[in-house]
């Protein structure tokens, strides 16, 4: 086959092939990637003056580059802008050189732009526009998955700030707590408000990590939830900190016998991964009827300082609200009242 | 029917007759909700109902509302993106009708649960087509009359449009192509990415 009957059926099917002679001197391009350096021949320039070959990387020579027929050849232009190219060599026989074929690769969003390539610039075979529609159908589609993922997740995050249930445990939370307070304090109905913590939480989640956490947590919601009646309420109001609210029940012996009866169900240990979890619980409890007046906030801060008056006691603990807590002069008369 | 369309026929009357007609619309129909979300598929008797409503409320046929939807997509800046997908088609008018042998595949390959009917384009001569639309979509012929006339001008081609109707169970456009390069048209980089 004749020279120019070969750069005939180049032109066509490859717009951006290089003929080299033997000495890697380049005779003809094609004409998209003449496009790319208008203001330079390429015709006559030196192959390895005009790229850089980037791989592979022994192939450094002409009589290399001749001879690197299976390779995958990776390059660029030595000036700006540097696009990278592929490329593969195939030798024409009798020594009349060889012909490299080159495509964009992956910088083809670049080159369009860089180029001001148009679709008479590749071959009626390239991928080249299927996958420039590609990207900008799939980044279209993109888009509109985005815009709803953001309204969905401000869809939940809305929900969630309305929701009354602890998410983790079932139980309600503390914005439930906060309803439910009012309506019985506004009812006058009385009750007792129990505040549990469960000890030794934290070296739990330290040391089996943050999912055995949660599965103590679920546990010991379950064990709340079995030791309390249908019309008890109970919360989940912080990381390892629950509310019971006893209705009508202001009886202390049987509160005693529950706050016991909870500590010991919660000290069971709790097996998880092959490692047993074991916590505690120290509860204080307030009664309505130990208040002439009872508002939510001085309900919660009386069962808070009884939990600490149990806390103070030793782990495992519970104390019911005594006015001694509240003043610094009783406090260290907790023992006595326990 | 897919969010996608919805969402066009939604962004048309917004665009064109503005939100509040849309939110009466919405109402009207009883919808429930006021926005259709691109990427969610909704019942096909819903989509319809806001069509009938829409008709109803502007006094105007379904052909033609659903003509200028077809005119909306492709010359409103809201949907340029749209526009340059099928700019992808081809180089003139005629390779881009010719592209719409594979509207459907490139739609599919974009959004894989968006079912377009499937067209097929005859050449009676080198300048007279018609276009064979499959059913699936009631009204979808009438888009495409709207959607062909406005990609006509946006490659600058002049070109007489028909609704022929039925035949059998495909719908009929004929198109008749006047001049090809009978005024610049529009530009379309490969490079330039809409937004």
């Amino acid at each position: 086959m004749m020279t120019e009957d070969l750069t005939g059926i180049l032109e066509r099917f490859c717009p951006m092939y290089v003929l080299l002679d033997d000495g890697g001197r380049i005779l003809n391009v094609g004409p998209t990637l003449q496009k790319l350096r208008p203001r330079h021949a390429m015709p006559g320039q030196g192959f390895l003056d005009l790229f850089e070959l980037l791989r592979p990387r022994s192939v450094t020579t002409i009589p290399a580059l001749m001879g690197a027929t299976d390779a995958k050849l990776r390059l660029r232009f030595r000036d700006e802008p540097q696009t990278s190219l592929k490329g593969a060599i195939a030798r024409l026989p009798q020594g009349r050189g060889a012909v490299v074929n080159l495509s964009f690769g992956i910088s083809i969003l670049d080159a369009v732009r860089d180029y001001a390539l148009t679709s008479a610039d590749f071959s009626a075979t390239d991928l080249a526009i299927e996958l420039l529609y590609l990207v900008e159908a799939k980044s279209a589609a993109m888009e509109a998955s985005r815009s709803l993922n953001l309204r969905l997740q401000g869809a939940r995050i809305a929900a969630e700030e309305q929701a009354f249930t602890d998410m983790l445990t079932g139980l309600k939370n503390r914005r439930a707590m906060d309803q439910v307070l009012s309506q019985l304090i506004s009812m006058q109905m009385p009750f007792a408000l129990m505040h549990l913590d469960l000890d030794f939480f934290k070296s739990v989640n330290d040391r089996f990590g943050h999912a055995a956490g949660d599965h103590v947590l679920q546990q010991a919601a379950r064990i709340m939830g079995e030791e309390t009646r249908g019309t008890d309420f109970v919360a989940r109001i912080g990381g390892d900190e629950f509310v019971l609210i006893f209705r009508g029940l202001e009886d202390k012996i049987q509160l005693n016998k529950l706050a016991r009866r909870l500590i010991e169900r919660l000290q069971e240990p709790v097996p998880y991964g092959g490692q047993t979890c074991r916590i505690s619980a120290s509860i204080g409890t307030a009664l309505t009827s130990q208040f002439p007046r009872p508002a939510a906030a001085e309900i919660l801060n009386a069962a808070d300082l009884a939990l600490y008056a149990a806390k103070r006691a030793g782990r495992g603990e519970h104390r019911f609200f005594s006015r001694c807590d509240e003043g610094d002069g009783c406090v260290a008369e907790i023992g006595r009242f326990g | 029917m897919h969010g996608l369309i919805n969402r066009a026929v939604q962004s048309f009357v917004c665009a064109t007759y503005g939100r509040s007609c849309w939110l009466s619309v919405t109402q009207t129909a009883g919808l429930g909700f006021t926005d259709f979300e691109a990427m969610l598929i909704y019942d096909r008797d819903v989509s319809l109902r806001v069509l009938d409503t829409l008709c109803a409320k502007l006094g105007r046929s379904r052909d033609e509302i659903l003509e200028d939807l077809g005119t909306f997509l492709v010359s409103h800046p809201n949907t340029e993106a749209l526009r340059r997908l099928l700019r992808f088609g081809g180089v003139s008018y005629v390779e881009f009708l010719h592209s719409l042998d594979d509207l459907a595949d490139r739609a599919r390959l974009a959004v894989s649960d968006l079912d377009l009917p499937r067209l097929e384009l005859r050449e009676k001569s080198p300048t007279d087509f018609l276009l064979l639309c499959e059913p699936g979509l009631p009204g979808y012929a009438c888009v495409l009359v709207g959607l062909l006339r406005a990609m006509a001008d946006d490659y600058g081609a002049l070109v007489v449009l028909s609704y022929e109707g039925r035949r059998e169970t495909d719908e009929l456009i004929a198109i008749s192509l006047i001049e090809s390069a009978f005024s610049r048209g529009r530009r379309f980089d490969l490079g330039a990415r809409a937004r």
